[in-house]
């Protein structure tokens, strides 16, 4: 049962992130790539960490995704035209996409050999008080040094667009 | 295990069942709160006082014509009402409407689910329902879908923030995210309800979430995505028949959670007031008599002709009712349920009273409002309730 909904998901994962380049209206890219966010959601859920999975809704398919699509619509961006590929593209495009699949092949059957196996629902830390203890006790530096590096994007889209207003 | 499918399917087919009839009649309920505020009497015609009117209005909406204009984006335009209401009816499954109950040797909860992360389950259906509106104003094709969805969507993520944050200060008091937790964890009379329980009784928490719930649901004086005046209908302007009934229900289903939300974490869902050892089983019985005596009264005194048969007619209901609530065998699971749909109702009422007496934001108050007002004030709410209950 876990198998089967986690090959379900998985390749409704991957037809949608392949589908977020192939789309040439940027909008039905975005709706893909919150299929994406949906699907990995799904596949949190299956590891028991359903904590982070609501995260994953909330965050990126809920507020994220919902930015992207508000900018879109706000800029009202019509559908890209495919310009003609340059040489290099035509040659060197299959390749190395070839190429960078099977560094990643490798490297994953390096730092996860076989004998490391995953089991579904097996992961029992993925509930709040778990998720918590863990952001304010064990990983509380990069907890807080990302948080300062939000506040300082944010500070700074606000400094360069009032600039622009000037 | 087979019965536990029998019992979950039949708790499913009731939730559903009573689900679906409460968002026609809410309707109902709704044009006459706002008729009796505007003294008319709002609708009338089919059936006594109009009570057939959601019926009339289904055989309409169903039977219309299911338009589908030549310019409009079509698969989006047909997901769109699909998102809106689905996500909105999913957040029902894990409110619990009462606690355990046992019928015939079984036991169960009166909830579809409980979820260890119910109240984050229902964030994330309602942050997923703005995909339906945005989707709706973007693929109709139409500026003033295109505008009315815009608004929708910069509103919604704008309230959604003081909303969790309110949100949170319950959850501190009580310490889980279950809601059937959070309710066993208000029991035993109103002084231990979240609204007003120490450290720090969550009154401006509770205000915050209504007025951020209000917002969410696109609902008067929050209701810009389909300002008639200005944008026609909003995001649903290019969209008829049942398509045009999925956002209305959609609507509708959302103010139903927001009140179950509101009634689970600050008013104690379906506790009662006070214990049973001062009468709280008795209030039922008393306000259904009185109900039905009243409707007695004027149906002898009747103002109307068609009311000398009508009233007394719905005033016998009334007092059989209030005999029904006295019964011991049904007490343990009707009056739960009696105080849990008091309270929601309550405050659907107040979205009623609200929409009958508060004229439309503008636009840029709107957004000034929940930035520079609500969102301030819910966060010093979550850290004043945050350090006292640190402190106690």
């Amino acid at each position: 049962m876990d198998v089967i909904l986690f090959l379900i998901f998985a390749i409704i994962a991957v037809v949608c992130a392949i589908n977020v380049v192939v789309q040439s209206h940027p909008i039905s890219s975005a709706i893909s790539l919150v299929g994406v966010m949906g699907s990995l959601a799904i596949l949190y859920l299956l590891l028991g960490a359903e904590f982070i999975a609501a995260a994953q809704v909330i965050v990126y398919a809920g507020a994220v995704m919902v930015l992207f699509v508000f900018v879109i619509m706000l800029l009202n961006a019509g559908a890209e035209v495919r310009k003609g590929r340059s040489l290099v593209v035509q040659l060197l495009g299959v390749p190395l996409l070839i190429a960078f699949l099977a560094l990643v092949a490798y490297f994953v059957q390096r730092l996860f050999p076989s004998s490391v196996t995953v089991r579904f629902g097996g992961f029992t830390g993925g509930t709040a008080q778990a998720i918590g203890r863990a952001l304010f006790t064990t990983y509380l530096l990069p907890f807080e040094i990302t948080s300062i590096l939000i506040l300082i994007a944010i500070v700074g889209a606000i400094v360069l667009a009032r600039k622009e207003m000037d | 295990m087979d019965s536990f499918i029998v019992i979950s399917l039949i708790k499913v087919l009731v939730v559903f069942a009573v689900l679906m009839t409460t968002l026609a009649y809410l309707q109902w309920v709704e044009r006459k709160v706002i008729a009796h505020i505007q003294v008319r009497p709002g609708p009338y015609r089919v059936g006594w006082h109009g009570l057939l009117q959601p019926l009339a209005d289904v055989i309409k909406l169903i039977t219309k014509e299911d338009l589908l204009p030549s310019y409009v984006n079509r698969p989006l335009y047909i997901l769109a009402p699909f998102i809106s209401v689905t996500m909105s009816l999913l957040a029902i499954s894990v409110i619990p409407f009462g606690p355990r109950i046992h019928v015939d040797g079984y036991s169960t909860w009166m909830q579809l689910t409980d979820l260890n992360i119910g109240v984050v389950f229902i964030l994330a259906a309602s942050s997923m329902g703005v995909y339906g509106i945005a989707l709706a104003g973007w693929a109709s094709n139409n500026k003033y879908a295109l505008l009315g969805g815009l608004r929708s969507s910069a509103q919604m993520i704008s309230y959604e923030l003081p909303l969790s944050i309110a949100v949170a200060g319950p959850l501190l008091l009580s310490n889980t995210l279950s809601l059937r937790a959070l309710v066993g964890t208000q029991l035993g009379g109103f002084w231990h309800w979240n609204v007003l329980r120490g450290p720090f009784p969550q009154i401006f928490s509770f205000i915050i979430f209504l007025i951020a719930g209000f917002a969410e649901t696109n609902r008067v004086p929050f209701d810009l995505p389909e300002a008639e005046n200005e944008l026609v209908a909003g995001f649903h302007t290019e969209y008829s028949s049942m398509k045009f009934a999925s956002f209305f229900m959609a609507e509708y289903a959302n103010m139903i959670t927001v009140s179950c939300m509101a009634t689970l974490l600050f008013l104690g869902g379906w506790d009662a007031p006070f214990s049973a050892r001062y009468g709280s089983s008795l209030v039922p019985v008393i306000v259904f008599a009185i109900a039905g005596l009243i409707l007695l009264y004027h149906g002898v005194n009747f103002e109307r002709k068609r009311d000398q048969c009508t009233f007394p007619v719905f005033g016998v209901i009334f007092l059989l009712t209030a005999a029904f609530f006295l019964l011991p065998v049904v007490q343990e699971w009707l009056l739960p349920l009696f105080w849990f749909c008091a309270k929601t109702g309550a405050i659907l009422f107040a979205f009623m009273w609200i929409r009958g007496t508060l004229p439309r934001f503008r636009y840029d108050q709107l957004m000034g409002f929940t930035w520079k007002f609500l969102f301030p004030a819910a966060m010093l709410n979550l850290l004043v309730t945050g350090f006292l209950v640190a402190w106690f």
